[in-house]
């Protein structure tokens, strides 16, 4: 069980020191995104003066002038975030941040979580199957894999969008839906999933191609290396079919690091995605991240940036716990 | 894989190195060093001058000549001249003079953008860029991690509980938006004078959030290391600490910091790329990133002005893809098996194949 208590520990002394580093960077760095912000809140809202309640809610989030303490601050700003006020966007004046961002946060969610899903599966057995052939021709995937590895995922997408999308026509260029059809936004409707899921298939290529490699490579790796243990020798020498000793034995425990690996992995996946959405212009976290960064809405970008990390560290979790329930010696002595 | 003299590259045991946990490391030290040098006086004179021609006493620690590590070594080298080079054959890159949105021709090789700058210019000034973002980003990243993972696994205690639990910390938190978030508040800053959006800092914001990853692998290392008999005995002969870490313990870690430098310029690169795209880059200067930001503006996609935003991707992607190469010999070092064993199957299955009575399907075929 304890197992179970330090990795709560451990993601909530993270969630704070996420909370805490969003806290002080505007109030660190040089500076000083309080006055820039009221100042475009100003613009937005037509020349007419704020409520005071704005003023407040700007400068705890982004820093006061010299009138209160750090610690102050810090108090007032936990207060705010605990009511789950994150303030109010200045480039869509007046739609207030949480709004924008629950609005936002279903799409990047399922797009990237049925990716990441996709391309871990996809990773693991084809990196299972990969490491089993070793040292036939099948090894000369390996190169190849670091090719998609390191290409930008904004490119792939860039060049998808120009192949299939420009050139060929057969998806649409831009947006999560359609939204000639579906001009009022979305609805539970089968004919908004349909577009949805139509509009999402280039998106999710390219989030799968681009990760599925760094899955296939550890897998491979993995296998090669667990097929000269002692236990795999023992499974052959038995007599056991070959399915059983790659699927049972070999495959099995060769999967463990991926799984560990998974948080670290899921970063990049994440950062590539937020990137990506630009392309496609997704309605998702990513594209209100960098709509609040080029506009300067910082505001805004503090509160996407809260819930990114927030559901990272979620995502994180509950591959710790799927973790600790595969392999009891991390929840014995890990 | 196609390597000529596989036998002498062969580490003597080969319990190997796994990913994340305490696995004893297997990077051929002092001792094997004494036993293969032993093997090779007894080979024949042939294999000594071919040996001779390998680097000497470091060649167990230099990844074996195979066609991954040659074939990386070219990409990477060719990049690098065209980076270093290219600028000075080429046009300058902000020259306007030339027609807007020319295709690739015999004068502009790699056509011309939208604002008639020449793609093969701006592809020259762009690599050099990224490179000097990548390397600088990439040496930060590996002094942060040397300090984070190195010297948490080497004292251990207290120290390692922080500096790890430190590293655990930026390792789940997303380095793009810490980067991104940086870099909106930076931009603004006005006291920064002409350090603000400048290659060099973006580099540094680059390097300060990419080394958690290479401090967890250098630190489960380290502490394999610490435990070894040579270690102990510096200890006992009264070795300050910085010296036994930087004489006894860095030096093998030498392939294990060489693959964490290249995965530090290759998160670099791409983190640079990324970020110039949405605009966030450096100012000023040119990157393949800010490249890709100006087809993206100029709508290079909508006009299907490929040779634009083409080429710059691609040489991301060849400079990545000609790294993880040079990484995965390393990679093959540092854990032989993954070498080894391709190499025993491959022989096996060629000996079924010959008919010698091997067989040839299952586990070990």
């Amino acid at each position: 069980m304890s197992f179970y208590l330090r990795r709560v520990a451990f993601y909530l002394v993270t969630f704070w020191a996420a909370i805490s580093l969003n806290f002080l960077l505007p109030r660190l760095l040089p500076g000083d995104p309080a006055a820039i912000m009221l100042g475009k809140l100003r613009r937005a809202s037509g020349g007419r003066p704020l409520s005071e309640e704005t003023v407040q809610a700007i400068t705890s989030i982004l820093g006061a002038g010299r009138d209160m303490s750090l610690w102050d601050q810090y108090v007032a700003y936990w207060g705010r975030l605990l009511q789950g006020d994150l303030g109010v966007s200045s480039t869509r004046y007046p739609a207030p941040v949480a709004d924008l961002i629950s609005a936002a946060l279903p799409w990047t969610i399922f797009l990237v979580g049925t990716a990441t899903v996709i391309s871990f599966l996809l990773g693991i057995i084809v990196g299972a199957w990969v490491g089993w052939r070793r040292g036939t021709r099948l090894d000369h995937l390996v190169p190849i894999t670091t090719v998609f590895q390191s290409i930008p995922y904004f490119w792939l997408a860039l060049v998808l969008v120009a192949v299939f999308a420009v050139q060929l026509g057969w998806f649409p260029i831009v947006g999560g839906y359609d939204v000639f059809e579906f001009p009022a936004g979305p609805e539970w409707s089968w004919a908004f999933l349909g577009s949805a899921i139509y509009h999402a298939i280039l998106p999710a290529t390219t989030i799968v191609l681009s990760s599925v490699g760094g899955w296939l490579l550890g897998m491979r790796n993995m296998m090669v290396s667990t097929m000269s243990e002692d236990y795999v020798v023992t499974a052959e020498a038995k007599g056991l079919t070959s399915r059983r000793t790659l699927t049972r034995y070999a495959a099995r425990n060769a999967a463990i690091p991926s799984l560990a690996g998974f948080g670290i992995a899921l970063g990049f996946v994440v950062a590539g995605s937020i990137v990506m959405e630009q392309v496609f212009s997704y309605p998702g976290l990513g594209k209100l991240m960098i709509q609040a960064v080029q506009g300067l809405d910082y505001a805004l970008m503090q509160g996407v940036f809260l819930v990114i990390t927030l559901t990272v560290l979620v995502a994180n979790f509950i591959m710790d716990l799927i973790y600790g329930f595969i392999d009891p010696r991390v929840r014995h002595n890990g | 894989m196609d390597d000529s003299q596989p036998t002498l590259d062969r580490a003597p045991d080969d319990s190997g190195y796994a990913m994340g946990d305490d696995a004893p490391f297997q990077a051929p030290v002092s001792a094997e060093a004494v036993r293969e040098s032993a093997r090779e006086a007894s080979a024949t004179a042939a294999f000594a001058v071919a040996q001779a021609g390998r680097g000497g006493r470091f060649r167990h620690i230099l990844p074996s000549r195979s066609g991954k590590l040659i074939n990386g070594l070219v990409i990477v080298g060719l990049i690098t001249l065209f980076g270093i080079f290219g600028p000075m054959i080429a046009q300058p890159p902000r020259d306007s003079d030339n027609d807007a949105l020319l295709p690739p021709s015999a004068e502009h090789w790699l056509g011309t953008t939208k604002l008639g700058y020449d793609v093969f210019s701006q592809l020259a000034w762009g690599t050099r860029g990224s490179l000097f973002i990548g390397l600088v980003a990439g040496v930060v990243a590996l002094v942060l991690a040397i300090v984070f993972g190195v010297f948490a696994g080497y004292f251990g205690g207290v120290a390692d509980e922080v500096l790890t639990l430190f590293t655990n910390i930026v390792l789940v938190i997303p380095g793009l938006p810490v980067v991104m978030v940086i870099a909106a508040y930076v931009q603004t800053a006005e006291g920064l004078g002409p350090l603000a959006r400048s290659s060099l800092l973006v580099a540094l914001v680059l390097g300060i959030t990419g080394w958690a990853g290479s401090a967890v692998v250098l630190r489960a290392q380290a502490r394999s290391l610490r435990t070894r008999e040579y270690v102990a005995a510096a200890r006992v002969a009264g070795e300050r600490p910085a010296r036994i870490i930087f004489v006894e313990i860095l030096p093998n870690l030498v392939p294990l910091l060489a693959a964490q430098f290249i995965f530090g310029v290759i998160f670099a690169v791409l983190g640079e790329a990324g970020l110039s795209y949405l605009g966030l880059g450096p100012t000023g200067s040119i990157t393949l990133g800010t490249m890709l930001n100006d087809a993206q503006t100029g709508q290079a996609v909508g006009t299907g002005a490929w040779w634009w935003f083409v080429p710059p991707g691609l040489i991301i992607a060849a400079l990545g893809a000609g790294l993880s190469l040079i990484n995965f010999a390393i990679d093959e070092v540092v854990n032989p098996k993954l070498r080894l064993a391709p190499e025993n199957a491959k022989r096996q299955r060629q000996a079924a194949k010959a008919g010698k009575g091997v067989a040839d399907t299952g586990a070990f075929a």
